[in-house]
């Protein structure tokens, strides 16, 4: 090891932001450190997480029993539409560029991003835009057009609150908050990495993040495009969507997919890195096939904006139009399915350690892959037009949406709170938080795929007493209220393990990548020293200098 | 290893590959604004009214005023990095005074056609005009903003070392507003004339 110069203390690391020094509540607001903003994206998420997950509870309830009335159908409208807009743009989308901003620099051996003043301009902005929406509640109604907001139910003639006008300029905000974190992120990868790291040395977060900042700056812009035009229709009295003046209301399906589907690949992809990651430190090996993991992501970006018209099979587009369509969906579940294989062969013959970080990603396994299966179905036109809009859909979305982002974020928050906090989150309420989740999770949504193929519609405020429907609703509910409980665990294990965790000290999980090598919590400047890099896996070459992964070709 | 590795990009200076994302975001808004226009266009003829009541001549002339800052912004680039100060501030002035009498144009084309009751609210044609010409003119506007504190700081010395990547990453900026209306004029414009 003694050949391999250290660079010294704050060596080729520029010091890109003004360092800070106050402290307490000013001194998170304030804040322009990466690590400080990363957790107050987090704390945002998850405050929005705890709304947008009421919203599903009433909703469950209003839905437990047949003819119930609970809610009237006006204020289910607003919850449905609020709790899609929330679980998306509030809690999906802070969460992972939470978790980008806190680890990115981290990862890469960075002092903190490119552009940290823009960087807190985004979350404030990210915040500003989540009020404004919730603003609407108490300015005349929520939303009521679903998350997809679809014209002309959207157009000022039939949603006649303001509940339209929030949601566009809210959702224009954060819109553009996200750019900015995009463009920061992709600046600050391709700029400040260690010397050493290379591209092909990338962690697979980083890679993932990478990617999906891309789908971030080019595919924001055609929501920001559809809201603007909306605006202008509603305040303005112009005609985009109405089709009475020569407007067309097929077109605000086709701007809102260009963005909606790449937009389910910008909340899927960083979880996928966040696997990428987990996987291996807990299987104690390598990722199996690095190039065809990072590579395979690549051709989901591409692919992800040429599918979009599978969410308008219903529209009647045409035999032609739905086939290629068709095809190109189908065709994502080849690079999805060789990451599946790709992760299932790294824990093939590994000494897995079933640590909660572990147990969520090894679930992510099975039921995101019970989501794509879904999806491929949903792919095939025929099928989409018999289930279409009813609870087959919402089996799927949240299998991948739920089982894939959210089991995937909280893999990485078990895995990476102990860096943020200097604690372990406490093992044993995490199995309990698991368990609880997975059970409560799949008998929500495991019994909404045969609701679904029953024909029952979803965004309906009550269901007549079919057979079978209101016991498999009853099942439903029970499920989604498991999943609340399991999610207050979650947040008691957070809370006690800030105060009293056990220290976790700088490596806790004996793991590889550059993050784990400075202290937890990492000091404002992040490191002072960097390893030196010569493989994908530096932290593994320095514990093991006999046989370093350099030497084996890795 | 790394030295060899370094892409292009990496060389890049962070204001100006900050833009450069920044501008492939705005150009990908703009593609929607263009394609809504070109969709409308079809779907509802709006081109009779477009041939009605535009003048493409009129603003072929304004087109010119803003296509020639390009050069003239590209000219006091090339005068800061030989170090003449002076000539660096006047084509900056140049620039400025062009966009302006663009916008200018615009402007008075609004009201011609507000005073011909064409607006944002009467039919398809004036949402899709106004909605695309309003968001470009915007964007002449930020530019104008920018490339004037950019003349500010000149005048006070920021700018006395060879190279800035502010003025660069701003420049950048303007040749996008610029190259985006080449083609909204000629979608707009000089379709009208065929």
């Amino acid at each position: 090891m003694s050949d391999i110069p250290f660079p010294g203390a704050g060596e080729a690391l520029p010091l890109t932001g003004p360092q800070e020094k106050s402290a307490g509540l000013l001194g998170w607001v304030s804040s322009v450190d990466h690590k400080k903003i990363g957790i107050m994206y987090l704390m945002a998420g998850l405050v929005f997480f705890g709304v947008g997950g009421i919203e599903a509870l009433l909703m469950r309830i209003q839905l437990a029993v047949p003819m119930n009335s609970f809610l009237s159908p006006q204020t289910f409208d607003q919850i449905f539409t609020m709790h899609g807009t929330t679980m998306i743009f509030l809690v999906a989308m802070p969460v992972l560029t939470g978790l980008a901003n806190y680890l990115v620099p981290l990862m890469i051996g960075a002092s903190d991003v490119a552009f940290p003043r823009l960087n807190a301009l985004g979350l404030w902005l990210l915040i500003s835009g989540g009020l404004l929406l919730y603003f609407s509640f108490v300015a005349g109604g929520a939303p009521a057009a679903g998350w997809f907001n679809y014209a002309p139910l959207s157009e000022k003639a039939y949603s006649t609150t303001n509940g339209v006008d929030y949601y566009s300029l809210g959702l224009l905000i954060t819109g553009i908050g996200s750019v900015t974190a995009g463009i920061n992120l992709i600046v600050t990868i391709i700029k400040y990495r260690a010397p050493g790291l290379s591209i092909r040395r990338l962690p697979l977060f980083i890679w993932m993040v990478l990617i999906t900042q891309f789908l971030i700056i080019l595919a924001l812009p055609a929501l920001n495009a559809s809201l603007v035009m909306l605006l202008i229709d509603r305040r303005l009295n112009a005609h985009f969507f109405e089709a009475v003046s020569g407007g067309s209301a097929l077109l605000w399906q086709h701007y809102f997919w260009a963005f909606g589907h790449p937009e389910v690949y910008i909340v899927i992809l960083p979880a996928f890195g966040i696997i990428s990651e987990v996987i291996p430190v807990f299987s104690r090996k390598p990722i199996y096939g690095y190039e065809y993991v990072a590579g395979s992501t690549v051709a989901i970006g591409v692919l992800s904006f040429l599918v979009w018209a599978h969410h308008m099979f219903a529209v009647g587009l045409g035999h032609s139009i739905d086939s290629m369509f068709a095809i190109s969906s189908l065709l994502i579940a080849v690079p999805t399915g060789v990451k599946i294989f790709n992760w299932i062969a790294t824990m093939w013959n590994g000494s897995i350690r079933f640590k909660t970080p572990m147990l969520f990603a090894t679930a992510f396994l099975v039921v995101f892959t019970i989501g794509g299966l879904s999806g491929v179905s949903l792919a095939i036109f025929p099928i989409d037009w018999q289930v279409t809009d009813t609870y087959y859909l919402v089996a799927h979305l949240h299998y991948v949406l739920f089982g894939g982002t959210i089991f995937g974020v909280f893999a990485g928050l078990y895995y990476w709170f102990p860096k943020m906090s200097g604690r372990m989150l406490s093992e044993r309420l995490g199995k309990w938080h698991f368990w609880t989740t997975l059970i409560g999770f799949n008998m929500t949504f495991f019994v909404m795929h045969f609701l679904g193929l029953m024909g029952m519609p979803r965004r309906v405020y009550t269901y007549p007493n079919l057979p079978g429907w209101g016991a498999m609703n009853m099942i439903s509910t029970i499920g989604a209220v498991i999943m609340g409980l399991s999610s207050l665990i979650f947040i008691w294990n957070v809370v006690v393990s800030n105060h009293s965790g056990e220290l976790a000290g700088d490596n806790p999980w004996e793991a590889w990548s550059l993050e784990w090598a400075t202290t937890s919590p990492p000091p404002e400047h992040n490191f002072d020293r960097i390893p030196p890099i010569r493989s994908r896996r530096p932290l593994w070459d320095l514990a093991h200098p006999e046989n370093p992964d350099w030497k084996n070709g890795r | 290893m790394d030295a060899e590795a370094q892409t292009r990009f990496e060389s890049w200076d962070n204001n100006k590959l900050a833009m450069t994302l920044f501008l492939l975001s705005e150009g990908t808004f703009f593609v929607f604004l263009i394609i809504a226009y070109v969709y409308y266009h079809s779907l509802s003829n709006t081109g009779v009214e477009a041939a009605k009541v535009l003048d493409p001549l009129k603003t072929g002339i304004y087109t010119i005023f803003l296509l020639s800052s390009s050069f003239t912004v590209w000219q006091s680039e090339k005068s800061l990095r030989r170090g003449k100060q002076r000539a660096f501030q006047t084509w900056l002035l140049v620039t400025i005074v062009l966009g302006a009498i663009f916008l200018f144009g615009q402007g008075s084309e609004y009201l011609h056609l507000y005073g011909e009751n064409v607006t944002i609210s009467r039919n398809i044609f004036g949402t899709s005009f106004f909605t695309l010409t309003g968001f470009h003119g915007l964007h002449v506007l930020l530019g104008l903003i920018s490339l004037a504190v950019i003349f500010v700081l000149a005048l006070t010395g920021e700018f006395a070392e060879k190279h800035s990547s502010a003025v660069e990453a701003i420049a950048l900026y303007w040749h996008f507003v610029d190259w985006v209306w080449v083609v909204i004029f000629s979608v707009i414009y000089l379709w009208t004339l065929f």
